[in-house]
């Protein structure tokens, strides 16, 4: 690895604390991002919605 | 004859218009319900990039820039697996999936997410670099004291090379075709406050 990478990646993970729950924040960004996918999947309408409903 | 029996067993149960479906009912057109085929879709990147690396071996995997390329493509198609899998997970769960008997479809993906997590330990022990064998150093000593150590060695390469080349993966596609055969067969589970007017059918 060389350049910007070398230094973003090249160091131990940076973790948050709260008590007994600890967690790096890679691994908090993963799981805020599928939460976030998960909502926009439940409230953006499928595209062609009403078009389709009702037709075989 | 056992094989009159079996056909006639499988029409019953799983008729071709079932099975291969031209429609599906309107409430299925939701963002939601993309995450189960998504998931598969991601399946079977993992499946065709791992038998490229099982083909051409760590000799090219490890060394030439295309090797690489195919090495970080299985990685992260496994990333992007796990996600779809757990964001279908969470919308089969909010919408207690198991209803109208379809409680073996629910366990049967419990079982898939479960030997996932394995296929995807064994994968991470066969990278032979210093991440492998920190986690199979890190790993052993639990699988030690839950007493399962010593026919389930995580220091030991090949065992697990061929538990993650061989045996989970034949595991874990038959039973997600069973888990999609199950789908098939009992249909696409609806919203809980589904009626009669939203459950029609819809391309």
């Amino acid at each position: 690895m060389s350049g910007w990478i070398s230094n973003f990646m090249n160091h131990p993970a940076t973790y948050l604390k709260a008590g007994w729950v600890q967690i790096s924040v890679s691994n908090l960004i993963v799981i805020l991002l599928m939460l976030t996918v998960f909502a926009l999947a439940i409230f953006i309408p499928f595209p062609n919605e009403d078009s389709g409903k009702g037709k075989k | 004859m056992w094989t009159a029996r079996a056909r006639e067993s499988w029409q019953k149960n799983l008729p071709i218009e079932k099975l291969i479906p031209d429609t599906q009912p309107a409430y299925v057109v939701s963002w939601i319900y993309v995450f189960g085929v998504l998931t598969i879709a991601a399946l079977s990147v993992i499946i065709i990039s791992g038998l490229a690396l099982a083909f051409a071996g760590p000799a090219w995997y490890h060394t030439s820039d295309f090797g690489h390329w195919v090495n970080s493509l299985h990685f992260w198609s496994v990333q992007l697996f796990f996600a779809f899998m757990v964001i279908h997970l969470w919308g089969k769960f909010w919408m207690a999936a198991w209803r109208g008997g379809r409680m073996k479809t629910w366990i049967s993906g419990a079982v898939v997410f479960v030997l996932s997590i394995a296929t995807g330990f064994t994968g991470y022990l066969i990278q032979t670099n210093f991440d492998s064998q920190w986690i199979a150093y890190e790993a052993k000593d639990g699988f030690n004291s839950a007493g399962i150590g010593a026919f389930f060695n995580v220091t030991n390469l090949g065992q697990m090379l061929l538990l993650h080349v061989a045996f989970l993966p034949a595991v874990l596609g038959l039973l997600t075709l069973i888990h999609v055969l199950m789908v098939r067969k009992r249909g696409v589970v609806p919203p809980i406050d589904a009626n009669s007017s939203n459950t029609e059918a819809s391309r």
